[in-house]
């Protein structure tokens, strides 16, 4: 029977080691779910998931980067911290003195400074830690607290609000979401480019002449996907807005508000589409560019990427760029979604990265690690910390519980690789 | 002896590491079709030396020559423009990838967007390993998971497939059981043939005598000598490598 099983997996192709998360993850809905009366899997608060995991999530997908080269990178929550601070100040006391309030290039300029800002610093730690070969560890560490400190003396510690309201669509609020027929389209999108994905790997390595996967294998794992991804449409566009958006919602388009309420969508959180495209973009640049592969190489076994001609120094650098720009995104999101800039935001987001991607199955020896793996592990760190809010249990009884299941977590993950072999 | 240009001609070399000259004043050289041994005690500057031509180390002093023509290697990648390919006697693999990202490793085959094309890349491989080591099957998984021999077949494909030159064999047998050691020897014969010329590091002796044409010994960084294996006996390579005497020449 576990043999059979094993054969069904193996023949879909999808490895034990998701399967695994994915179970975990579903056992901990399931509970979650148990113990609030059903509060949990409502779409509302599945919505909300998904729009607390996007910032994490994203940084997630660099720090497996960071990790698989042997890495770490402290300085993540401190750097979003830093770069909201200097977003929120730039859309609110600067760009409004020569645009005007309200201008509606406004975000944008915002958003690419930050992307610059998280790049530039980025690149600049990579420097120190791939040339000067000062350790990840200590540079990062050193990162945390300087800004964390710059964050402070942008403002002088005031909180920066309110942020524009464009930007603020960004974050996933009642505006910032698509809506049914959008997350409808996006959804159709996505199911026919993981067909067609699926169908060309599969002609391609029949040209080869390479064995292929049984043609039930491809239909189930294509149905899987697209159940996925059809299925979260489906949820998202049973969250309805609120009595008040829906409102503002009619009276925008024209529509007469019925006393008994009107029934609009939220539909897919515009920071899960943002989560979405660097998802696909990160895999993509893991699985199938030389600079991804040469991560993975030197990862595996530094010396050997630099006697292949890799410059590993170099590839420090862009990979703490990368980690970033990545935060930069992040930063965009996690302030977007509260539309203000406080002090604390983003305290102790470098250590839900590192969780989010070491519970992915990302090892810190280095070499292993997937995006996909990393965003689960997000979503898997989130879901307890909401769940965990929702039934109430204490605060320092969460950490300790997040705390272990941490630890356990990774424990697992090397007794599986010990029995698998790999 | 031979009129033919070398392939190599390294000359004076010299590289030091924090005052200790790992190398002092060395020249060695190779022609095409021919293996030369470089022997020597653990720490007598063979891989240092040896690590100079493939790029890994930079030398302070002395010249290289390729074909006759002066060469200037600063890296592994220079060294890979001269058909200068290396085997480590670590197998320089990353044990997470699988055989063909291993083989190709610097020097993936893309497709027309730039993406890396593994599909491509594993054909190939399957197609070189066919000729080398046809019982090599497993390129799904990542060489970690391959025993001493297969690792080592997708380390010397990884040197033979891209038209070396010349090729260099750090200890090549050194973690090999006696029919894999076999296939090793084989393979080399069938290289020198082929008119690659071989650099082969060794403390071996037996392999050595077997294998080489030549041979050049090393001491304490310095070169003891370079002679030929058929004038001299295994006794005196002994005596070359452990007492750094050159053989008389009597006979």
């Amino acid at each position: 029977m576990k043999k059979a099983m094993r054969n069904v997996v193996g023949a879909v192709g999808i490895d034990l080691r998701l399967l695994g998360m994915i179970g975990a993850l579903v056992l901990l809905w399931i509970v979650f779910d148990l113990s609030t009366g059903g509060r949990f899997m409502t779409p509302r608060n599945l919505f909300n998931l998904s729009v607390q995991t996007a910032s994490v999530a994203v940084m997630s997908t660099g720090m497996v980067f960071v990790i698989v080269t042997r890495h770490i990178d402290l300085s993540v929550g401190a750097l979003l911290g830093f770069i909201g601070m200097v977003m929120g100040t730039l859309q609110l006391n600067i760009l409004p003195e020569y645009l005007g309030f309200g201008h509606w290039s406004i975000w944008m300029i915002t958003a690419v400074v930050g992307l610059l800002l998280g790049t530039i610093i980025g690149a600049f730690q990579g420097w120190i830690i791939g040339y000067l070969t000062v350790p990840a560890f200590i540079v990062t560490l050193g990162g945390l607290l300087v800004w964390r400190g710059a964050a402070w003396w942008v403002t002088q510690g005031q909180t920066v609000a309110p942020l524009d309201s464009t930007f603020r669509m960004l974050g996933g609020g009642v505006e910032g979401t698509l809506g049914s027929q959008l997350s409808w389209l996006v959804g159709m999108v996505a199911t026919i480019a993981a067909v067609v994905t699926i169908v060309l790997a599969r002609r391609r390595k029949s040209n080869h002449g390479f064995n292929v996967k049984p043609l039930w294998a491809e239909y189930a794992l294509g149905g899987i996907v697209t159940l996925l991804i059809l299925g979260y449409v489906v949820i998202m566009n049973a969250y309805p807005l609120p009595k008040g958006a829906a409102k503002r919602y009619a009276e925008a388009q024209g529509i007469e508000y019925p006393a008994d309420g009107l029934f609009i969508s939220h539909g897919i959180a515009i920071p899960v589409i943002i989560l979405l495209v660097v998802a696909i973009v990160m895999t993509v640049v893991a699985q199938k560019t030389r600079f991804g592969r040469y991560v993975f190489a030197t990862g595996g076994n530094p010396d050997a990427a630099e006697l292949s001609g890799i410059n590993t120094r170099l590839l420090t650098v862009k990979v703490f760029a990368l980690m970033g720009a990545l935060t930069a995104i992040a930063a965009v999101i996690a302030s977007a979604r509260l539309g203000a800039v406080g002090n604390d935001l983003g305290v102790l987001d470098e250590l839900r990265v590192i969780a989010a991607a070491v519970i992915g199955g990302t090892a810190l020896s280095g070499g292993i690690g997937t995006i996909y793996g990393a965003i689960i592990g997000a979503v898997i760190m989130q879901s307890l910390q909401s769940g965990m809010a929702m039934v109430g249990v204490d605060a320092p009884l969460q950490s300790i519980v997040v705390g272990v299941v941490l630890v356990l977590a990774v424990f697992i993950d090397i007794v599986y690789r010990r029995r698998a072999g790999v | 002896m031979n009129k033919q240009t070398p392939l190599i001609e390294m000359k004076n070399i010299e590289l030091a590491f924090g005052g200790v000259k790992a190398v002092n004043d060395v020249s060695v050289d190779l022609y095409p079709g021919e293996v030369v041994g470089v022997l020597g005690h653990n720490g007598a500057g063979k891989s240092t030396l040896i690590k100079v031509l493939s790029g890994a180390y930079k030398a302070d002093a002395g010249e290289i020559f390729v074909n006759g023509e002066k060469a200037t290697i600063n890296n592994p990648r220079d060294a890979r423009a001269y058909n200068i390919e290396t085997i480590y006697q670590t197998l320089a693999l990353a044990d997470n990838l699988d055989a063909a990202s291993n083989l190709f490793l610097g020097r993936e085959i893309v497709n027309r967007y730039g993406m890396v094309d593994d599909d491509a890349m594993e054909a190939e491989t399957r197609k070189i390993m066919q000729r080398l080591n046809p019982n090599f099957a497993n390129f799904k998984s990542p060489v970690s998971a391959l025993s001493g021999g297969q690792r080592q077949s997708v380390a010397i494909t990884r040197a033979v497939y891209f038209n070396a030159r010349i090729l260099i064999m750090d200890e090549p047998t050194a973690a090999l059981g006696p029919q894999e050691t076999e296939m090793v020897s084989k393979l080399i014969n069938q290289l020198k043939a082929e008119g690659i010329g071989i650099f082969l590091i060794s403390h071996d002796i037996h392999d050595v005598m077997e294998l080489c044409d030549r041979i050049s010994v090393m001491k304490n960084g310095k070169l003891v000598g370079t002679e030929k294996v058929d004038d001299v006996t295994d006794d005196e390579i002994l005596a070359m490598i452990i007492l750094g005497k050159k053989p008389t020449k009597s006979k």
